[in-house]
């Protein structure tokens, strides 16, 4: 069976978690992802999106973080404060599942501006839950298209904290979580350098050169020691994953 | 004692030029309906403040009735931008909107703290963070026990806080269900509040010993106002329109069909009921 891009990086980010994980989800790529993963290879993982479901189950993908089917297919639901206190700040959530606009070297994240804070070129829709996402949770995945707009040497504003300016950087603002482990993208898998923490290309997508991958990232990006091939989607998983979205698709054309 | 009046009779008797007003709503419950009353009353220099500041708010930007925005994220969920927040931000129009930006967890802190009527409220947030050089109102506060340096933010007081409910009894005490989000702190933290639920009935009827509800002495006014949140959603009521909620990204682009969208489907309308 063939794949799109966008597949494989949904594929790719879905196989990162497992059904140990408690999942705190970003909506869009993220939430597919998580989803995929818990239809597939995860029945057990725990999703947990910031609107206070726990546990939920959606047959459907939802449009917002707080969709009605979130709710009706979760375990719990939980007061928004209690989310972010007990569950978030608590220690609780494994694995945040992030998107953004713009990401760095670093893996720092900008959903806020493009331009000058005061003055902005383009008004993103800020924070949301991220930047307390980056801290608490152990760690963090990434999920983004890959382009030189959207991989850029250093965010034009840090909305949520990678790893800063690189090495310890974390540890000395007194955070004990990992931070970004992996960004999945539809070209490559990155991770962090153990040492400078700079992302550095771990895996490449089946057909997508060395080339290819530099010429859609904003720095002067590094390979591993070893580069490897990113296993292809399964038949079994493109069928889920397309299934989910010819669903969602139905659910979300009309009035439901 | 929760008052039982119309939309038109509540917002009048608590919205005034320049409060600080939270409508409240978590993408469920959105109050709509409310919020279209304080545009056809011509509400002018309201802060508003929400944590996800989504299509209502958006109008009431564009129709002017904000001076200054306290937010913590600011799109059209799963679609794209508020475009006419974006034109009041990059371009002034119809008028510059001052802009106080948190984090999720800082607000909802936030809200918990004003219900508490404590001053402000700490978490273990913004760290590293660069909203902390843009946003006065995000400090430090070192804790007196272990000395760890935490974030504080001012409690939020409004002066109104409108929310949507499922139902009320005709005492005027309101039962929310499903997505319950940060309505009971808003509507607790503020001065006034008004409360749109889909339905008053003599019994709130079935409900867990845990339900979610605000006992009518902690409440101003109630109105009755079916389909109040549309096309947001009210849980065991209707589904979220998803589909107008894609729409808006059109017709609010560009200020012509946006203006043209209000006039027709909100100015030209009757409060209901």
């Amino acid at each position: 069976m063939s794949w799109t891009p966008e597949e494989m990086m949904t594929v790719t980010a879905a196989r990162a978690l497992s059904s140990r994980d408690v999942c705190f989800v970003g909506i869009g790529l993220p939430s597919a992802a998580c989803n995929l993963a818990r239809l597939t290879h995860a029945p057990g993982i725990t999703l947990i999106y910031e609107s206070g479901v726990l546990g939920t189950t959606p047959d459907v993908l939802p449009l917002s973080i707080g969709d009605g089917e979130l709710c009706e297919t979760a375990l719990t639901t939980v007061p928004v404060p209690e989310m972010f206190r007990y569950w978030l700040q608590g220690g609780r959530i494994t694995v945040g599942f992030l998107s953004a606009a713009e990401v760095d070297k670093y893996a720092n994240l900008n959903t806020t501006v493009i331009g000058p804070y005061a003055r902005p070129k383009v008004r993103l829709p800020g924070s949301g839950g991220a930047p307390e996402i980056a801290t608490c949770c152990g760690e963090v995945f990434l999920v983004l298209k890959q382009s030189r707009r959207s991989f850029v040497e250093k965010v034009g504003f840090v909305t949520s904290f990678g790893h800063g300016t690189g090495g310890d950087h974390r540890r000395r603002l007194g955070v004990t979580t990992l931070g970004p482990t992996r960004v999945i993208t539809d070209l490559a898998v990155m991770r962090p350098d153990p040492e400078t923490k700079e992302l550095t290309v771990a895996s490449l997508h089946p057909g997508v050169t060395r080339d290819a991958v530099r010429e859609a990232t904003g720095w002067d990006l590094r390979f591993a020691p070893e580069v490897t091939e990113t296993p292809a989607p399964s038949d079994e998983e493109l069928e889920v994953l397309r299934d989910l979205h010819r669903r969602t698709a139905a659910a979300h054309g009309g009035k439901r | 004692m929760a008052e039982i009046t119309t939309l038109t009779e509540a917002i009048r008797a608590t919205v005034r030029d320049g409060d600080v007003v939270a409508i409240e709503g978590f993408t469920h419950l959105i109050p709509f309906a409310a919020g279209h009353e304080v545009i056809r009353q011509g509400r002018r220099g309201l802060t508003l403040v929400r944590m996800t500041p989504d299509l209502l708010y958006d109008q009431m930007i564009g129709m002017g009735c904000a001076r200054k925005l306290i937010f913590s994220w600011g799109g059209n969920p799963g679609v794209g931008s508020l475009y006419r927040l974006r034109d009041a931000v990059e371009n002034g129009w119809p008028q510059p909107l001052e802009i106080e930006e948190h984090s999720h967890a800082a607000m909802a802190c936030a809200y918990d703290a004003g219900a508490a009527g404590l001053p402000f409220a700490v978490l273990r947030g913004y760290l590293g963070a660069e909203l902390r050089e843009v946003n006065p109102n995000i400090r430090d506060v070192t804790c007196p026990f272990t000395g760890e340096v935490l974030a504080a933010v001012p409690a939020l007081r409004p002066d109104v806080t409108v929310i949507h409910a499922q139902r009320a009894d005709r005492q005027g005490n309101v039962l929310i269900e499903g997505i319950v989000g940060i309505q009971k702190e808003a509507a607790l933290a503020a001065r006034r509040s008004v409360v749109t639920v889909e339905e008053i009935v003599e019994d709130l009827g079935p409900r867990s010993p845990n339900a979610v509800v605000l006992p009518h002495w902690t409440i101003g006014y109630v109105v009755v106002a079916p389909g109040g949140a549309r096309p947001s959603y009210t849980h065991g009521y209707y589904q979220r329109d998803n589909a107008a909620y894609k729409a808006w990204d059109k017709i609010s682009r560009e200020r012509a069909s946006f203006t043209a969208w209000m006039a027709e489907h909100v100015l030209g309308q009757e409060a209901r009921p």
